[in-house]
């Protein structure tokens, strides 16, 4: 049986790892490959790097820091960040990342999507979102890192990025995120319920019982987190055990 | 020394990761010579099995590997172990090495996620010294569409998704075959590259 996954993110910008609550008040801790390292040791499944800054002047840095996790990590690794053209996920994937995740560009150029399915295979494209609820009942995609509403609606574009050949779909809420109180169960019921391929839950993990609620109550196949594990609030083993103890096939 | 052969797989970084990491002298190669000194070869494979056969072909090495693999290990990683087998229909039908009887077709379930994605646990129907010092629970990672259809006997472990699915498989003497990518499954990943070595040794 399919293990459900726990993916710790590392937010790294300049060549170093941060976290942001809400996407707003950055600050500067820890060497990106000792993190990741780090996590790897603990048993996570999988580890995202995202380039904040996404510049290009920052690429290089960002790529070095990627090629040098995955000669020492041997766990899957996303990377996501500034990845806007094929050859940005061409070179991402020649770093050493074995999945690359699109977000922004994915909303301005959903072709992006269907490309690099087409040309690395499904596997490798993660399409990352950004929703927040409308005030109608329903909810829309954001651009940016949560700045900029794309007035798309974020079911619809579920449907699309599945039609596209995404592999999978890392489902961020805004509403939730940075504040602890748990993942967004609604918006990963409704999305789930929309697609069939694996939708990894984000933001608003704040306490060990939030991951077992995420696989107990949604389809969701994996969760992510950054700010709890980045500070020690919790480790991946006490998670794993936490969920492994509620009968949640762990690896 | 391990070969590990060099026809443009997608996961031929990430194998050589894990062996330098782990001090495995190696050597990226296309050539017949380097494979027949070689004390064991490795064959990686990522992405669609007439195009893998086809760059395989394109470069001459078919029968050098097929020589290899009945005097020293080989071991075949994802696509690189379904194309042990008889023949794939992935994108109609295309031959395989036939190191191992068989055929690659896409998972039948209607009723799971394809492709298969992620860490499964491994059901262990054989001894195999690959999986030496290695504690259970196994669980390894999966990243595939297509498996093997094969005699119960060429396997070594299998997966359950709502079906067996071949994990490890052999043919008895010196071919092995990951479906899951040990590159990419941890330490007992790791741990398994390290046992090949040694069968090697």
């Amino acid at each position: 049986m399919l293990a459900k996954r726990i993916v710790p993110c590392l937010d790294v910008r300049h060549g170093k790892v941060v976290k942001g609550v809400n996407f707003e008040g950055v600050k500067d801790v820890g060497d990106p490959v000792a993190c990741a390292a780090e996590y790897n040791r603990q048993g996570a499944d999988e580890i995202v790097f995202y380039d904040i800054v996404a510049s290009h002047e920052g690429r290089g840095t960002f790529l070095d820091v990627v090629r040098e996790t995955a000669r020492q990590v041997f766990v899957p690794l996303t990377v996501g960040g500034g990845i806007s053209t094929v050859e940005d996920m061409r070179e991402t994937l020649r770093a050493g990342a074995d999945k690359i995740s699109i977000n922004s560009a994915a909303v301005r150029n959903p072709q992006l999507i269907s490309d690099g399915a087409e040309i690395f295979g499904s596997q490798c494209v993660v399409v990352g979102i950004d929703a927040k609820r409308d005030g109608n009942g329903g909810y829309t995609v954001y651009a940016n890192g949560g700045r900029i509403d794309m007035k798309v609606d974020l079911l619809k574009w579920v449907e699309e990025v599945e039609r596209r050949g995404a592999g999978e779909i890392c489902l961020n809420s805004i509403d939730t995120d940075g504040v602890r109180g748990g993942f967004d169960l609604e918006m990963l019921k409704a999305v789930c319920a929309r697609v069939r391929i694996p939708v990894i839950a984000s933001g608003g993990a704040g306490k060990l019982e939030d991951f077992a609620t995420v696989f107990q109550q949604t389809d969701a196949t994996a969760a992510l987190a950054a700010s709890l594990f980045h500070f020690g609030v919790l480790t991946i083993p006490q998670v794993k055990a936490d969920c492994r103890s509620k009968g949640i096939p762990m690896r | 020394m391990i070969a590990v052969i060099d026809y443009g797989a997608g996961n031929l970084f990430s194998v050589c990761n894990a062996l330098r990491f782990l001090n495995i002298a190696h050597e990226v190669t296309k050539d017949a010579d380097t494979i027949n000194r070689a004390d064991a070869v490795i064959l990686p494979g990522v992405g669609a099995f007439p195009a893998a056969m086809e760059s395989l072909h394109a470069t001459g090495l078919v029968d050098t590997v097929r020589e290899n693999a009945a005097k020293k290990p080989l071991l075949g990683i994802c696509l690189g172990m379904q194309m042990l087998f008889d023949k794939s229909n992935e994108n109609g039908d295309c031959a395989g090495l036939s190191l191992i009887p068989g055929e690659v077709r896409r998972i039948p379930s209607q009723r799971v996620i394809i492709p298969h994605m992620g860490w499964n646990e491994l059901v262990i129907t054989q001894d195999c010294k690959l999986l030496d010092d290695i504690e259970k629970p196994v669980y390894t990672y999966f990243v595939h569409s297509y498996q093997a259809f094969c005699d119960d006997s060429s396997i070594i472990a299998y997966a359950d998704y709502d079906g067996k699915i071949p994990a490890l498989v052999t043919d008895g003497k010196y071919v092995f075959g990951a479906q899951f990518h040990p590159e990419k499954s941890g330490e007992k990943g790791l741990r398994m590259l390290r046992n090949f070595e040694r069968i090697a040794r």
